[in-house]
């Protein structure tokens, strides 16, 4: 407890522990649903363009999130579209977008001279990132994802659970699927600064697959992942204040051992 | 009126027409089978049904106060994830949204509603049981109380007994028997079962790629449509 308070008394602890904790909630609760849907990827694809995006809103000095939120919803919408195109598989289409993204990035930061340290901090993610204004948006937005998932929790389980009968029966489903992509996008371009483009994602799949090996229906599977997942974060940014790791390696790490132990109760209640 | 009325209609598919000017008409208390080969164009015409595909031509229109959108829908079982994590009551419960318009969660009635028919169907025992560990036609039965959850007048069945043991296929055709004649619900099914549909339907609705049957089921029987099919299935229908 004294290493929490010690931690804590510093303001950019305190500011990553307060967003870490909402963008956990957020992913973690779309992650059921997306993953679900076998849309897990389209959280990786996105942060993939929300690196792109902060490379570009920095080479032209704006402020991080204001311009890459706007590009990363365009791309949940791309990405979507693709998605329901039988043309390019879904798979491909998000492959596409992110490493297109990526590349672009990179070559962003590399030509604009800022260098290793900023490209490193965008892949991997920093807890210095953080400013007072960020804070506040960030909270303001996840609030609203918040609100948004929970009011619309039953037609979101609708749609995820079977679409066609949900269209027939007269929900908008193709605003549902909108709604999900602009809500992840918020998300991911939200907690990417902490956890890094390449991390993001795994806030996302992580606590819904291991909740999922225990729990069997819905509403158990989406509360235990939300739960899951604040207790990995809290336990993974404590860890790497104690030892100096990085933030977002640590907090996946955690998350890798939340799902070997909630894989082997799995198996042990199965018997 | 008649609750659905299909008027000439061109169905296609990636504008490829899959059914041409098909006229037929369902009736309140119709219980309506439509049989043919895979690739006669069943599920596009259901599709049509459900609204979820517009016809290229021609018209189905609603009749009787039946709305689109309360059409009770009970769609293929390999159309739904199996391994999915969603309880009985969940997956009952989801039926009745198309009731609470923009409100978010379901009203009392609704929740009645839900109760009714796991009571109907003899799920309320498996209410919080895991839907992907149920056996073949309790999981159908599940459907089925979704579908007559979201169903005011019409159900939409799209080859419910496929897969199904005997038994369940038998229990499910009496279920929807008693929808049918007891609770004056109308039925569409699509369907592979010929003798089930001859001894459970009101009306045919035959697909073939090149020609199509609709009338009675007594009308079916006696005419030259139906010969060759139901020699090919044992002829035990009289």
């Amino acid at each position: 407890m004294n290493i929490f308070s010690l931690m804590m008394s510093y303001p950019f602890m305190m500011r990553a522990v307060v967003v870490g904790i909402l963008v956990s909630l957020c992913a973690s609760m779309l992650g059921v649903c997306l993953v679900l849907r076998k849309l897990s990827m389209i959280g990786d694809g996105l942060s993939h363009v929300g690196f792109g995006a902060l490379a570009i809103a920095s080479v032209l000095g704006f402020s991080p999130l204001e311009i890459t939120i706007p590009i990363v919803i365009a791309a949940a919408f791309l990405l979507l579209k693709l998605t329901e195109s039988s043309k390019i598989k879904g798979d491909s289409a998000i492959a596409i977008i992110s490493t297109g993204a990526l590349a672009l990035g990179v070559m962003i930061i590399s030509v604009s001279g800022n260098g290793n340290a900023d490209l490193n901090s965008y892949l991997f993610g920093s807890i210095l990132a953080m400013s007072n204004t960020d804070m506040i948006l960030s909270v303001v937005l996840s609030v609203v994802v918040l609100i948004l998932f929970n009011v619309f929790y039953n037609k979101i389980f609708a749609v995820t659970f079977d679409e066609e009968f949900a269209r027939a029966t007269g929900i908008n489903t193709e605003l549902f699927n909108i709604l999900i992509a602009v809500l992840t996008a918020v998300t991911i371009v939200i907690g990417m600064r902490m956890m890094g483009a390449m991390l993001i994602s795994s806030l996302i799949i992580f606590p819904a697959i291991s909740s999922m090996r225990i729990f069997k229906t819905f509403k158990p599977v989406t509360i235990c992942s939300a739960i899951l997942s604040v207790i990995c974060f809290m336990i993974g940014i404590t860890l790497s204040y104690i030892y100096a790791t990085p933030t977002g390696a640590s907090i996946v790490l955690v998350n890798i051992a939340a799902l070997l132990i909630f894989f082997i109760i799995g198996k042990i209640l199965k018997k | 009126m008649a609750l659905i009325t299909c008027d000439n209609i061109t169905l296609s598919y990636d504008s490829r027409p899959i059914i041409s000017d098909l006229s037929f008409v369902v009736s309140q208390g119709d219980y309506l089978c439509i049989l043919g080969e895979n690739g006669a164009g069943k599920s596009t015409l259901m599709k049509g049904i459900l609204g979820l595909l517009k016809p290229t031509s021609g018209e189905i229109k609603y009749g009787d106060e039946l709305v689109q959108s309360e059409i009770g829908y009970l769609p293929q079982q390999s159309d739904i994830q199996r391994d999915f994590p969603a309880s009985v009551s969940e997956v009952v419960s989801s039926g009745c949204l198309n009731k609470c318009g923009i409100f978010p969660f379901l009203k009392k009635t609704q929740k009645e509603t839900v109760k009714k028919n796991m009571d109907f169907l003899g799920i309320t025992e498996l209410s919080h049981k895991c839907y992907q560990d149920l056996s073949g036609g309790q999981q159908q039965r599940v459907l089925l109380a979704r579908a007559l959850c979201a169903a005011g007048k019409l159900i939409v069945l799209d080859e419910p007994v496929a897969g199904l043991d005997p038994v369940a296929t038998n229990e499910l055709y009496a279920l929807i028997k008693t929808l049918n004649k007891k609770y004056n619900i109308s039925v569409i099914m699509v369907s592979h079962d010929i003798n089930g549909a001859i001894n459970n339907a009101t009306h045919i609705l035959h697909l073939e790629h090149n020609d199509m049957f609709y009338g009675t089921v007594k009308e079916y029987i006696t005419g030259e449509f139906s010969k060759k099919f139901l020699n090919i299935n044992g002829g035990n229908n009289k």
